[in-house]
C-alpha cells in the first residue's frame, strides 16, 4: 500500500496550504486519504462508486466524522481526533453543493440563498443574494420555486447557495451528473469561468476522470477509501504512480517489462516486452534486470503510414494484426494484436481519415510506433494488482 | 342539545391536542430520522390503540389511576381527589389514546423529507432549532395539520374509553359521544339525531380538509 501520510507534516500545518485533510478509519468505509487545497485551487476526488470520495467530502463538511483525521482550513482546526475537536457544520465555512442539489422546496430560489446568510444582519441579505444569483446567470428566476427550474438552473441555485455562506472552501459532489449533456457542458464552462473569481479551495468529487481532468488543477485518484496518487491532469493520465492508479484514469495500454539497460550518454533506458527492445526515457530509479510495469497513453502510439513512410518508424517499432476497428464518429478506435499473442493488445485511436487514406479493415497487418517520449515505467506493486 | 357535554368534548380536544402535539413531533422527528435498537418496539407501542379494544385500555387506565398505583396514588396526594372518573384522567387517557393519530402522519412526513435537505441547511450554517423552524416544519406542516385534525376529531367521537375511565358525570366527564348514548337509552331520538349529525358534519369536515390539503400539497411539489 502506498503511505500518502508523509506529505503531510507538521510544518505544513499552519503553511501556505489552505485546506488540509487527512482521514483514516477502518470501518464502516475504510478511508486513508490525505490531500491538500490552495487558495483558488481545484483538486478533484476521483474514482469509481464505493470508492469513498462523497464520504470524504462529507467528512471535510462535518457530516461524518471519521476515526482519525484533522481537518484545518486557513489555520482554523475543523477536525482534529486526537484532542477531541469535531467543529459542527454550522461552526466550518463550508459551502457545499450537494448532488441532488438538497434546494429547500418550499423557498423561492432567492430565499434559497438568503437562508444561508446567518453571518450577516437582515436587511444586507436580499442584495447580497440577488448579486450571487446574477454571478450564476439566475436574474429573473429569484421568486421560482425550484420545481419549477430545470435541472441547470438548480445546480446554479446550489451554487449560488453555497457561495452565499461566504465560505473557506467550496465542495462539489458529482455537481454535473443530474443534467443533460448540453447542460453540462455550459455548466462546466461556468464554473471553470467562476474560479478566476473565487479565492477560496475548491473541492470536486467526480467519478468522470476525463471532467475532472477538465476541470481541476490537481487531480486525486481514490479506490477503496484509499487516495492513490494526486498531481496535475497530465501527470495523473501520463505518468501515474502505479498500474492500478493507470487503470483508474482508464490507460488501457499497461503491459510488464524487465529494464535492460540503462544509457546514460544516449539518455534512454533500454526495456524488454515481449521480443522487442523498447527505448524509453533514461529512468536510472529501476535496477538493470528488474522487472516493471509500463503504460503508454494512447496518443503516444504512431501509425506506420502504409502509402507514405517516414523517419518515425525506426522509433520502437511494433507488428501487429488488427483485433478490432471500432469507428466512433470521427474517430476509430483500434485493438491491435501484437505478434499474435492473444493476450497482448495494443489499443488506440485513429482519425477517420488516417483509417480510409490507409485502407484499414479488421485483420490488416500493420505496424506502429512507440514514442519512446510518451513509455512510463511504474515501480511493480503486487498488492495494487488485481 | 346537550351544549355542557359539547362544549367539555371541545374543551377536552382542544387540552388533547395542545399536549399530545409537541410530544409527537418529536417522538416523530425520532422513530423517522434515528436508527435505534427498539424501533421497531417504540412503532409497535405508538400504533397499538389502533387495534387495541377501548374497554381494555379502559381497564388498564383505570388499574393504574386507583389509587393503590404509584401513579393514581401520587395524584390523590398531591390532590386530594382521584385520578379516575375526573376531567384530568379523562385527558390523560384521551392524550395515550390518541398517540397513533397525532404520531403516525408526522412521522411519515419527517420520512418523506431528505435526509439531505437537514445536512444542506446545517451547511448553510441554519442550527439545529433554525433548521427545525425554516425547514423541517414547513415541509411536514401536511404531516401536523393531519396529525391536529384527527387526533382533534377522534377526541370529539371516542366512547369506549371515555365511558371506562370518565363515566357519565355532566360538566366533567359526560362527553358529546357519552350524552348521545344517555339520549339513545333515555329513547330521546330528537337529540339524540341532533347531536349525532352535529358530530357527523365535524368528523367529515375535518378528514375533508386532511385530504384536500394533502392532494393539494402532493400537486404542488411532486
Amino acid at each position: 500500500m502506498i503511505d500518502t501520510s508523509s506529505a503531510f507534516t507538521n510544518r505544513d500545518m499552519n503553511g501556505k496550504y489552505d485546506l488540509r485533510v487527512h482521514l483514516e478509519q477502518a470501518a464502516p468505509i475504510p478511508l486513508k486519504v490525505s490531500f491538500d487545497c490552495h487558495r483558488g485551487e481545484l483538486v478533484a476526488l476521483v474514482g469509481p462508486s464505493g470508492s469513498g470520495k462523497s464520504t470524504v467530502l462529507r467528512c471535510i463538511a462535518g457530516l461524518n466524522t471519521p476515526r482519525d483525521g484533522q481537518v484545518v482550513c486557513n489555520g482554523v482546526e475543523w477536525l482534529n481526533t486526537d484532542r477531541g475537536l469535531n467543529e459542527p457544520p454550522q461552526k466550518r465555512a463550508v459551502g457545499i453543493v450537494f448532488q441532488s442539489y438538497a434546494l429547500f422546496p418550499h423557498l423561492s430560489a432567492l430565499e434559497n440563498v438568503t437562508v444561508a446568510m446567518q453571518h450577516i444582519s437582515a436587511d444586507q441579505r436580499k442584495s447580497r443574494a440577488l448579486q450571487l444569483l446574477r454571478t450564476v446567470n439566475l436574474e429573473g428566476l429569484e421568486q421560482r420555486r425550484s420545481h419549477q427550474l430545470s435541472g441547470g438552473q438548480q445546480q446554479r441555485i446550489a451554487l449560488a447557495r453555497a457561495l452565499a455562506r461566504e465560505p473557506s472552501a467550496l465542495l462539489l459532489d458529482e455537481p454535473f451528473s443530474s443534467v443533460d449533456q448540453t447542460t453540462r457542458r455550459k455548466l462546466q464552462r461556468e464554473l471553470a469561468g467562476l474560479r478566476g473569481r473565487m479565492a477560496h479551495p475548491i473541492i470536486l468529487v467526480t467519478h468522470d476522470v476525463e471532467e475532472a481532468c477538465l476541470l481541476a488543477d490537481r487531480v486525486c485518484i481514490l479506490h477503496r477509501g484509499q487516495s492513490l496518487d494526486i498531481g496535475s491532469p497530465a501527470k495523473i493520465l501520463n505518468s501515474p504512480r502505479h498500474k492500478l492508479a493507470a487503470r483508474l484514469v482508464g490507460q488501457m495500454n499497461v503491459f510488464e517489462g524487465r529494464i535492460i539497460e540503462h544509457q546514460a550518454q544516449r539518455n534512454v533506458t533500454l526495456l524488454r516486452w515481449l521480443d522487442y527492445e523498447l527505448e524509453t526515457r533514461h529512468c536510472p530509479r529501476f535496477a538493470a534486470g528488474s522487472t516493471v510495469d509500463w503504460v503508454i497513453p494512447p496518443q503516444n502510439i504512431l501509425l506506420h503510414q502504409r502509402v507514405r513512410p517516414s523517419r518515425g518508424e525506426r522509433e520502437n517499432p511494433v507488428h501487429g494484426t488488427i483485433d478490432e476497428l471500432v469507428v466512433l464518429g470521427e474517430v476509430a478506435s483500434v485493438t491491435l494484436l501484437i505478434d499474435n499473442r492473444s493476450d497482448t493488445t495494443l489499443t488506440f485511436n485513429l482519425p477517420m481519415h488516417v483509417v480510409q487514406r490507409n485502407r484499414l479493415e479488421a485483420q490488416d497487418q500493420i505496424s506502429v510506433s512507440l514514442r519512446a517520449e510518451g513509455i512510463h515505467l511504474m515501480p511493480r506493486n503486487e498488492e495494487d494488482g488485481e | 342539545m346537550d351544549w355542557q357535554a359539547f362544549s367539555l368534548s371541545l374543551k377536552l380536544a382542544a387540552w388533547t391536542t395542545v399536549i399530545l402535539i409537541p410530544i409527537a413531533i418529536i417522538t416523530a422527528r425520532l422513530i423517522a430520522w434515528r436508527r435505534f435498537a427498539a424501533k421497531g418496539f417504540i412503532e409497535a407501542l405508538v400504533a397499538l390503540p389502533l387495534v387495541l379494544p377501548p374497554t381494555v385500555l379502559g381497564y388498564y387506565l383505570l388499574t393504574v389511576f386507583s389509587r393503590h398505583s404509584p401513579l393514581g396514588g401520587a395524584y390523590h396526594s398531591l390532590f386530594n381527589q382521584p385520578l379516575a372518573f375526573s376531567f384530568e384522567g379523562l385527558l390523560l387517557a384521551s392524550v395515550i389514546f390518541n398517540i397513533p393519530f397525532a404520531i403516525q402522519p408526522m412521522q411519515r412526513a419527517f420520512e418523506a423529507m431528505p435526509g439531505e435537505l437537514r445536512e444542506a441547511a446545517w451547511c448553510s450554517g441554519l442550527s439545529h432549532w433554525q433548521t427545525f423552524a425554516r425547514i423541517e416544519l414547513p415541509l411536514a406542516w401536511t404531516g401536523v395539520l393531519t396529525a391536529v385534525l384527527l387526533t382533534f376529531a377522534h377526541t370529539l367521537g371516542e366512547f369506549g374509553v371515555v365511558l371506562m375511565v370518565g363515566g357519565n358525570i355532566p360538566g366533567e366527564t359526560k362527553t358529546i359521544a357519552i350524552a348521545i348514548y344517555d339520549r339513545v337509552q333515555a329513547f330521546d331520538d330528537a337529540r339524540a339525531a341532533t347531536m349525532s349529525a352535529l358530530l357527523l358534519l365535524f368528523s367529515f369536515v375535518a378528514i375533508g380538509v386532511v385530504y384536500f390539503v394533502n392532494d393539494r400539497y402532493k400537486q404542488r411539489f411532486h
